[in-house]
């Protein structure tokens, strides 16, 4: 019956428009939005280009020596301290889910502290703990003057690595509460020890939520061991500063440190895509991605 | 001519504060038998089921499978919890097929098979390959293998976990209302394929509502309420002719 009363309706003269074509609305506002924002990208690419820049001094210092062993340092600077802060953050993250109340509780006052102080700042207690402990060591095994171990890679290392623990224990702890507890109980059915169904059904399954916040962070770090400049670690923010302070060409060898970083991240968010799609694996969204 | 006892409980009591979950529960399974453990939701069937395999810890009573004391170890008087390694030992001789299916979802459904023969009983990888392509083609999906949980619907999942049971040899497997999360289309699937494991010998214990699977398949139906073991005997004698008025009022309002 209703569908009789939609047949004869088609013939009425009124619903003879439904043939006709249908048009999209135009988006004014968003062509006015878009001619904005151009006009003022353009009018920054102009002040760059009739600004004082030297550019020849940006091109001659690209390859510098100087420059790229700062870059190698600052790449060495970011995988020490991440190592660092990712086994940290997965010893702390296991403390914290531990059910251990001592080594639970240690846990939240380790993210508390790390988490809570700047990284500069903590980059320079480490630095100048000479200060306040000339030696360490064991007493009775071995002894150290602290200014021959705390370098200023060490400090730096030991700075950014423990602060970045903080964060990323959150990151892991986030990954294990992820996982279903049904697939503990598949792991253990199977006969699997806690250790082989942490290592084979638990952790791939975490890693897929981990890896895009542990990129992020990886990239973040890239970036933070620029503060290790503060106390001499001659990476490559140190090294154009060294070069500019003796050739004052201060924004040319910033655009020229600015440019290895740029380098560098967009060859980290290459690299985290392959891996977010290898741990990604068995998941609907990515699936229908690729 | 005395058959072999599977699994033997012994007043399997289970607490959970002031609630008790079940109140010593006794049963005996022999090799062979396919037993369906039935009941009201909030009975204790499934916490039952998952003492016998030690994922629910039992507060006293003691359960032996194979004539070996599940979970426990005596020392004098008492019986002391056993480490992770023989637990992990002890739980390779009981498959158990979860009610959510519970497939890892990061490996196709031949690697979910796998896994347990290859990383838990360290069988040669070709050998295992191969039984877990046969079982997967005994439970009609050959041509499902290399696809992700996530590809499958809920009918073929179980039926991969099925698979996954069956690939570890086990000498019985628990069933925790394997049919409960299936859209009603799909559950004669997964019933015929544990039809026919049951036809191949296999001893299951099967919690389950599926009132029409445990009148054909069972020898054996027991009857829960409240944490208690009601009523166990013969199917056909528990399902038609019930001592208990409990049971009988169960299957009636099953039916109704």
């Amino acid at each position: 019956m209703s569908t009789a009363d939609v047949t004869s309706s088609t013939n009425d003269q009124k619903y003879e428009i439904a043939h006709l074509k249908l048009v999209p609305k135009r988006h004014i506002g968003r062509m006015i939005a878009a001619a904005i924002v151009l006009l003022i990208l353009a009018a920054i690419v102009r002040a760059f280009s009739v600004g004082q820049i030297e550019w020849s001094y940006v091109r001659d210092f690209l390859f510098a020596p100087a420059i790229l062993d700062g870059l190698k340092s600052t790449l060495i600077m970011t995988v020490a301290a991440m190592g660092l802060g990712i086994i940290l953050g997965v010893v702390i993250a296991i403390m914290r889910v531990s059910g251990n109340p001592v080594l639970s509780s240690i846990a939240i006052g380790y993210v508390w502290i790390f988490r809570g102080a700047p990284a500069l700042l903590q980059l320079m207690i480490w630095f100048n703990l000479a200060l306040i402990f000339p030696t360490m060591g064991i007493p009775g095994l071995f002894e150290f003057r602290t200014v021959d171990i705390m370098t200023p890679f060490v400090a730096a290392m030991l700075g950014l690595g423990i602060s970045q623990g903080a964060y990323t224990s959150e990151v892991v702890r986030s990954g294990l509460l992820s996982v279903d507890s049904g697939q503990y109980e598949a792991a253990r059915a199977i006969g699997m020890t806690q250790f082989k169904m942490l290592r084979r059904i638990v952790l791939p399954q975490a890693m897929r939520v981990m890896v895009p916040p542990i990129g992020n962070e990886v990239i973040g770090m890239v970036k933070l061991t620029s503060l290790a400049s503060v106390i001499q670690y001659s990476e490559i923010l140190h090294n154009a500063q060294i070069i500019y302070f003796a050739n004052t060409r201060v924004l040319e060898l910033l655009l020229v440190a600015c440019f290895w970083y740029l380098v560098v991240v967009t060859l980290l968010s290459i690299g985290q895509y392959y891996i977010e799609r290898y741990f990604g694996r068995g998941s609907k969204s990515i699936t229908a991605s690729m | 001519m005395t058959k072999d006892i599977i699994v033997k409980a012994v007043d399997v009591t289970k607490l959970y504060g002031p609630f008790t979950a079940l109140d010593k529960v006794n049963l005996e399974i022999a090799k062979g038998e396919v037993c369906c453990i039935i009941g009201p939701s909030g009975s204790g069937k499934s916490t039952f089921l998952r003492c016998i395999n030690q994922l629910e810890k039992m507060n006293s009573g003691a359960i032996w499978v194979n004539d070996e004391l599940v979970g426990y170890r005596r020392e004098g008087n008492n019986l002391h919890e056993i480490n992770d390694a023989d637990m992990a030992r002890q739980r390779r001789r009981v498959g158990m097929v979860f009610q959510r299916f519970n497939l890892f979802p990061h490996m196709t459904a031949l690697e979910n098979v796998m896994e347990g023969p290859v990383q838990v009983l360290k069988e040669p990888v070709a050998e295992v390959r191969k039984r877990a392509e046969d079982i997967l083609a005994r439970v009609g999906l050959s041509d499902k293998i290399s696809h992700y949980p996530s590809q499958l619907s809920g009918g073929q999942q179980q039926r991969v976990a099925i698979a996954r049971a069956m690939c570890m040899r086990p000498d019985l497997i628990l069933f925790d209302e394997p049919t409960s999360a299936l859209d009603p289309e799909l559950v004669s699937e997964v019933l015929d394929v544990m039809k026919d494991l049951a036809a191949s010998g296999m001893t299951m214990i099967v919690v389950t509502h599926e009132l029409g699977f445990a009148r054909n398949v069972a020898n054996t139906v027991a009857f829960m309420e409240a944490g208690k073991m009601v009523e166990i005997g013969p199917a056909s004698e528990v399902l038609t002719s019930p001592k208990s008025p409990r049971t009988a009022e169960f299957i009636k309002a099953v039916h109704s």
